[in-house]
């Protein structure tokens, strides 16, 4: 999943006040698991999960794990 | 699912069972293929299909009596194929046989005593299969009757040429052999079996014991004589597809004894045998016979063709042409029960690679009703749904959405059960249901208020849901506990007659609660003094489709009545293409609108194009979801009440989830007041939230099953920790809450003392680490 620079710019954590910054993060879902590279905040570990991602990708992965 | 109900479900699916045609020839022939085969005009393809079952094929392809014609479906409308002239036409035009494919050499020797056609046959295929063959035949040629046919039926050449073949399949052919009942038990002796042509001359010189008619007898399954090994067909005077088949009989039987296996188990289709294959023939235009333009010559390749092409090309699915769902997966039932199986049982699950399918099914019986067996896949799938549950890989999106539905309306934000007001007894309990109070409260109301009126010794009312969505779902201790508390409902009112306003229900209760009796709302609205003359005049004359619930499908009381009432209040009604008992689902049972939202749709889209009128639903997920795709659909209790709500009930629009909850929770709150209680709620700090969204944007996110208390939780929770993200230009927050197995983002800015919903979108995977 490719993120633009304007877009992972867009976004500052509330909390923290920081950007975001691309992190290693991992999922689980119905016995299976994996990891991606997501914009997340440096500090709190929150992460950016956008509409595109949620409803493509990610339901993708959950359809596949459901119905392998 | 077991072993025995899979083959007990399997033995109910006839597709795969063989064709008339093919179950009438005693040796057969895969016609059905023969003619897919010439109509496409592969004539060597056909040829392979005729070589594959018949032996000498170039002899037999001209001289059979094709008794399958005589059964041929076809012949019903039109005339029967001509499969005689077709097989004749394709060993005409289609070179010399190919070499017989051997199986390894065996061991075991075989003689044959007699070289017609029945001996000739047990030979070849006793070869075939690896044994060694000595062909025995007192004169001094084979097959003595093929030559008594014309040199135009069946030229010598033919004869000689295929007859060549049991040379190259290395068959010791010996002419001039006579035996008498020493010479023959040396015979019995030297060889492992003996198969004994009763047309040879040599028969009546044999020590085999004799029938009546003093031929040798022979046991009618296997051929088997009064001697061990010894085994016997064919007779004088017999056909020779007839004659083939007993010396197929003998060289089966002669099998089984060396491999010392069952000599009868299995072999009740050997010969010609009634086939179970259902073929529905309605709506196939009768087409006759194609004529040879010149009978001398035969079919020309055209005429072959276009004979062929008369092939009704038998086959039931009967099921898989009403049931999209089935259509959909490209398979019939006896495949699915065998998938669904071998998923469970075999790949236990690991694969799931039929959990959409399973939960695909929307259990209307629809296939049940059309199949000559009763199978209802809808009970098929419902195992399959508990073995999901048990084996724990049911992907928990399947009926979570439903199930918190249903949750709600079996809380206290909607379960009531009260007397009538002012009384302390009930002869009658209404039972309106979850889903009509949720797409008609005022209606329900008010035709509380109208029983309440018109019945006498008390009408009580029960809000509450009957457990369907968890029956569908194969949550069976959650489906028996909510038909437990209805029942002690119904005990602490007094046991009074259920009045039920929903078709899901009214089956739920005849089933399920068979001691509590039921009647449905709409009999008793039959009663033409207690509809409103307003109603009439409005609509008279209009022509509208009813549409019956899946659920009515074994009630045609409920469908004959709801058609009275109908015909009272003026309408005239037009039939859509499967009504009554054959009633389809609109895709909300068996939970297929959550399951396979995308089916769901497709279902519901054709459904709404079969007639261009307005549709008339009685169950209110019906009304719901034909609405949802743009069909003008009205549910008959607003023609009923139609001064209740002011609309025009053709014309009133899609509902959200969260606003059918607001309406269940409308009709428990009116009803407390009617009955002077106070009303209260436990009002969680984030319900006060005030949210504005776009009416279209509501549309997407209800799609996305996202409630507007999902949307306020957020929202509620991101104010109160300040955890979000805020975009840098336009200040606006997006926030996540996980509630449930759901994770819920939340575009939301701030406006006018609530706050302005831009987008919300989720997803069931979990972040469980960044790094």
């Amino acid at each position: 999943m490719k993120f633009s620079e304007e877009e992972i710019q867009n976004w500052k954590c509330e909390t923290c006040g920081e950007g975001l910054v691309m992190r290693k993060v991992e999922f689980s879902y119905m016995k299976g698991s994996f990891h991606a590279e997501l914009p997340a905040c440096p500090k709190c570990g929150l992460v950016l999960i956008t509409e595109e991602l949620a409803m493509g990708k990610m339901a993708e992965a959950e359809k596949a794990l459901e119905d392998k | 699912m077991e072993k025995e109900q899979r083959i007990a479900w399997e033995a109910q699916c006839i597709q795969e069972e063989p064709p008339a045609c093919s179950t009438t020839c005693p040796l057969h022939v895969d016609v059905r293929q023969f003619m897919k085969e010439m109509a496409e005009g592969h004539v060597n393809e056909a040829y392979k299909v005729l070589r594959k079952n018949l032996p000498f094929v170039g002899i037999l392809g001209r001289i059979c009596t094709h008794p399958c014609e005589t059964k041929c479906r076809r012949g019903e409308v039109g005339g029967a194929l001509a499969i005689g002239s077709l097989e004749r036409f394709c060993v005409e035009h289609y070179g010399s046989p190919d070499r017989v494919k051997l199986l390894p050499r065996k061991s075991k020797t075989v003689a044959v005593v007699g070289g017609d056609v029945a001996g000739l046959v047990a030979a070849h295929d006793l070869r075939k299969k690896g044994y060694g063959v000595s062909l025995l035949e007192a004169g001094n040629q084979l097959g003595q009757s093929f030559r008594e046919y014309s040199e135009d039926m069946l030229p010598g050449s033919v004869i000689e040429e295929e007859l060549g073949a049991l040379k190259d399949m290395k068959v010791d052919v010996r002419f001039g052999v006579t035996l008498d009942a020493a010479a023959f038990e040396a015979l019995c002796t030297e060889f492992d079996a003996v198969f004994v042509d009763r047309t040879s001359s040599e028969c009546a010189s044999l020590p085999l014991e004799k029938d009546n008619d003093g031929l040798i007898g022979v046991d009618p399954i296997t051929g088997g004589t009064s001697c061990p090994g010894v085994f016997a067909g064919g007779k004088e005077g017999e056909v020779p597809i007839m004659l083939a088949a007993d010396g197929r009989k003998g060289a089966l039987s002669i099998e089984r004894f060396l491999q010392q296996a069952h000599m009868t188990i299995g072999r009740e289709n050997d010969g010609p045998y009634e086939t179970r294959l259902y073929t529905n023939l309605e709506g196939i235009a009768p087409l006759d016979r194609v004529r040879c333009a010149d009978p001398d010559v035969g079919y020309t390749l055209g005429e072959a063709v276009q004979e062929a092409t008369r092939c009704i090309q038998c086959e039931c699915m009967e099921c898989v042409k009403v049931c999209q769902y089935l259509a959909h997966y490209k398979k019939y039932p006896k495949k699915y029960i065998r998938q669904f199986f071998n998923n469970e049982k075999v790949l236990l699950g690991a694969a799931h690679s039929s959990n959409q399918t399973i939960n695909s099914c929307t259990n209307c019986g629809l296939c049940a009703e059309v199949c000559p067996n009763d199978l209802h896949m809808g009970e098929v799938c419902l195992e399959g749904r508990h073995a999901m549950l048990q084996g724990d890989y049911m992907p928990p999106s399947a009926h979570e959405f439903a199930l918190q539905d249903m949750e709600f309306s079996t809380s206290d934000e909607f379960v009531t059960c009260r007397h009538q007001p002012g009384t302390q007894q009930s002869a009658y309990l209404y039972f309106p249901s979850c889903q009509l109070s949720a797409t008609a409260p005022a209606e329900v109301l008010e035709s509380y208020r109208l029983l309440c009126e018109n019945l006498s010794g008390g009408v009580g009312i029960l809000l509450g849901c009957c457990g369907a969505p968890a029956y569908w779902s194969g949550r069976e201790a959650l489906f028996r506990e909510t038909l437990k508390t209805i029942h002690q409902q119904w005990q602490a009112m007094g046991k009074p007659e259920v009045i039920t306003a929903c078709c899901t229900c009214q089956s739920v209760f005849s089933e399920h609660l068979p001691d509590i009796p039921t009647k449905p709302l709409w009999q008793i609205m039959e009663n033409d003094a207690l509809i409103d003359n307003a109603c009439r005049e409005k609509d008279s004359g209009k022509t509208i489709a009813v549409v019956d619930p899946c659920s009515s499908r074994y009630d045609s009381e409920i469908q004959n009545g709801v058609r009275r009432i109908l015909g009272n209040l003026g309408f005239a009604l037009e039939e859509l293409p499967l009504s009554g008992e054959l009633a389809e689902c609109c895709g909300y049972g068996g939970l297929v609108f959550n399951a396979n939202p995308k089916l769901d749709n497709a279902i519901v889209t054709r459904r709404a194009g079969e007639s261009e009128r307005d549709y008339l639903a009685y169950c209110a997920m019906c009304r719901d979801k034909f609405v949802h795709v743009g069909k003008r659909t009205a549910h008959l209790i607003e023609l009923l009440f139609p001064s209740v709500s002011g609309n025009d009930p053709w014309a009133r629009g899609w509902l959200s989830w969260s606003e059918r909850r607001k309406n269940r929770r409308r009709v428990k709150d009116e009803l407390l007041v009617n009955l002077g209680e106070t009303v209260e709620h436990t009002v969680e700090p984030y319900e006060k939230i005030v949210l504005h969204i776009d009416p279209e944007l509501l549309r997407t996110l209800d799609s996305r099953r996202i409630l507007e208390s999902d949307l306020r939780q957020v929202v509620f929770h991101a104010e109160q920790t300040c955890k979000r993200l805020r975009h840098n230009q336009s200040g606006m927050f997006r926030a996540n809450l996980k509630i449930g197995n759901t994770t819920f983002w939340v575009d939301y800015a701030p406006e006018d003392g609530g706050y302005r919903i831009h987008n919300a979108y989720c997803h069931r995977m979990n972040v469980t680490g960044v790094k």
